[in-house]
């Protein structure tokens, strides 16, 4: 049995809601070790960066699924709702840490850095790209588009990883290597999806 | 008393809490008499330009550290600066001075009156910190050394050693790192040397032996590891202003008016305030405007950022 069979088999098995919990309790976990000391000198700044950083993460993992049915014949794809449900609370977490914990709730400061701030406002265009895709990641809403509609609708998954890539680089000081690699997985997991399907036409 | 074992340093004796009261509990030590080496290695004078707000703990400015020579993180420096050789450390004061040399950093430093200056630090990404800085100002050297008329700007320079300082096998700046003052800045009684805070030697993270400290300007300009000073005629290169001119200024003076382009500076963060402590407004000049705000007439400072 090849290891992609194997995957798959093991896949059957497990089920998907382990991925939420998990997702879940990280969170907590995060937010109880910035109240207790256990994240450094800046706890904010330690909750806000990670929160960002386990997004883009999972955003990045659930590229990877559709080119890895394609290209290595492994099947996750019944974990891909689960992950992108937990990047965008993520996201949405990470977003609140940033108004609430960062900004301290200062609005005039907070709408000014989202219209003024470049970094600012590409991160904003992933949330806002990120929202419709949560809304419709149910069944009655794929149902209710229609698979290909839905799966149209679904390519702000594109446009959302491009943003927090693009918002990674943008918000470090001179050039750390880190943000690249993350805008480089992203556009080499974009290209995978340009190459043309073979043997359609020949069939 | 295990914890006054003169070959340890407060830092690893000290438990985590009992930071938070090291200037009382240096202060009580001595008192009782029993001060050791590790305790009381520097002796200074107080300062009228300190500021009367609480000093971050020991543990907060030591541990959470822009100094990209040791990595771009926050807790890089803490974790890599320890291997740094400080001690013998010279000085290469050149350019357009009366007396240019090495010099020994001891030989410099004979003479000088340490205080300690408790001086509000602003960092350019907008967080904030309270230090007591141990030092000297920097007036006294370019004084001792003979400022040569023509001189206009004081330029300084950090170590190069990539054997120790493992962010420079990295092209992240410019190496070395390059930062510059105006004379009239350099001579402001709140420009200071510093060689140490909360009472000893400055931890190696921190700059150790000898960094300056510009308390109304972002934190990048208080260059540490100095290593060379020169006189100068024209504006030095800085290392920040080199990488991104639009952004970081020669001057870079903390200015709630003037963003930095990428965020805002009208307020900052408070380090070791917790979760919930919100932010406070950024002061022009960090609050030294009375010291410094003169030296500044007639300049355009949305310009001269
Ligand atoms: C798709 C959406 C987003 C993704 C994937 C994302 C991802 C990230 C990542 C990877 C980081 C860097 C973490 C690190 O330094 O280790 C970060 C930092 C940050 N993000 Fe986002 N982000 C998103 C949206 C937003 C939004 C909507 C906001 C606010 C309106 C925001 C504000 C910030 C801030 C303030 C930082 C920290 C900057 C600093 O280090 O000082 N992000 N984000």
């Amino acid at each position: 049995m090849s290891v992609a069979d194997r995957i798959n088999r093991a896949a059957r098995r497990l089920p998907a809601w382990p991925i939420y919990l998990i997702g879940a309790a990280l969170p907590v976990w995060l937010f109880w070790q910035g109240t207790t000391g256990g994240l450094g000198i800046d706890p904010v700044k330690a909750i806000e960066q990670r929160l960002g950083l386990w997004a883009l993460k999972l955003i990045v993992a659930g590229l990877c699924i559709t080119p890895l049915r394609r290209f290595a014949g492994v099947n996750l794809i019944r974990y891909r709702r689960a992950i992108g449900l937990v990047a965008f609370f993520y996201v949405v977490l990470h977003f609140l840490t940033w108004l609430v914990l960062d900004m301290g709730l200062l609005w005039s400061q907070a709408l000014g850095d989202i219209a003024k701030r470049p970094y600012v406002t590409v991160g904003m265009v992933g949330l806002l790209a990120l929202m419709p895709l949560a809304l419709t990641s149910n069944d009655w809403s794929v149902r209710r588009l229609g698979a290909l509609r839905w799966r149209l609708l679904h390519r702000l998954t594109y446009l959302a990883a491009i943003a927090g890539a693009v918002h990674f680089l943008w918000l470090v000081k001179a050039w750390p290597v880190e943000p690249f690699l993350y805008l480089g997985a992203v556009l080499g997991l974009l290209a995978l999806r340009a190459i043309p399907r073979r043997g359609r036409t020949a069939a | 008393m295990r914890r006054f074992r003169p070959d340890l340093t407060w830092s690893d004796v000290t438990p985590k809490a009992a930071f938070l009261n090291r200037r009382q509990l240096i202060a009580g030590a001595a008192a009782l008499g029993f001060a050791g080496p590790a305790a009381a290695k520097l002796s200074y004078a107080p300062s009228s330009y300190s500021t009367d707000a609480e000093p971050n703990t020991f543990e907060q400015i030591t541990r959470y550290n822009n100094f990209y020579e040791f990595g771009t993180g926050k807790d890089e420096p803490m974790a890599y600066a320890g291997q740094l050789t400080t001690d013998p450390w010279a000085v290469k004061i050149d350019g357009l001075v009366e007396k240019p040399g090495d010099y020994d950093l001891a030989d410099l430093l004979k003479g000088v009156a340490l205080e300690e200056r408790i001086y509000r630090f602003r960092c350019v990404e907008a967080w904030s910190m309270v230090v007591p800085w141990i030092g000297f100002e920097l007036s006294e050297i370019l004084e001792r050394v003979g400022v040569q008329p023509g001189a206009k700007y004081v330029a300084f320079e950090t170590l190069v050693r990539p054997e120790e300082m493992p962010g420079q096998n990295y092209p992240i700046l410019d190496w070395p790192y390059r930062e510059g003052l105006r004379l009239d800045e350099a001579m402001n009684p709140l420009t200071i040397l510093a060689t140490g805070l909360y009472g000893e030697e400055m931890p190696k993270q921190n700059g150790a032996p000898i960094r300056l400290v510009v308390p109304w300007k972002y934190g990048f300009k208080s260059i540490k590891s100095i290593v060379r000073i020169s006189l100068t005629e024209a504006q030095p290169p800085c290392t920040w202003n080199m990488l991104q001119p639009r952004e970081y200024g020669f001057y870079s003076n903390v200015n709630p008016e003037v963003d930095h382009p990428r965020w805002s500076q009208a307020t900052e963060r408070r380090i070791g305030g917790g979760l919930f402590a919100g932010r406070e407004l950024t002061l022009m000049f960090n609050g030294y405007g009375d010291e410094v705000a003169s030296l500044y007439a007639g300049q355009d400072l949305t310009k001269d950022f």
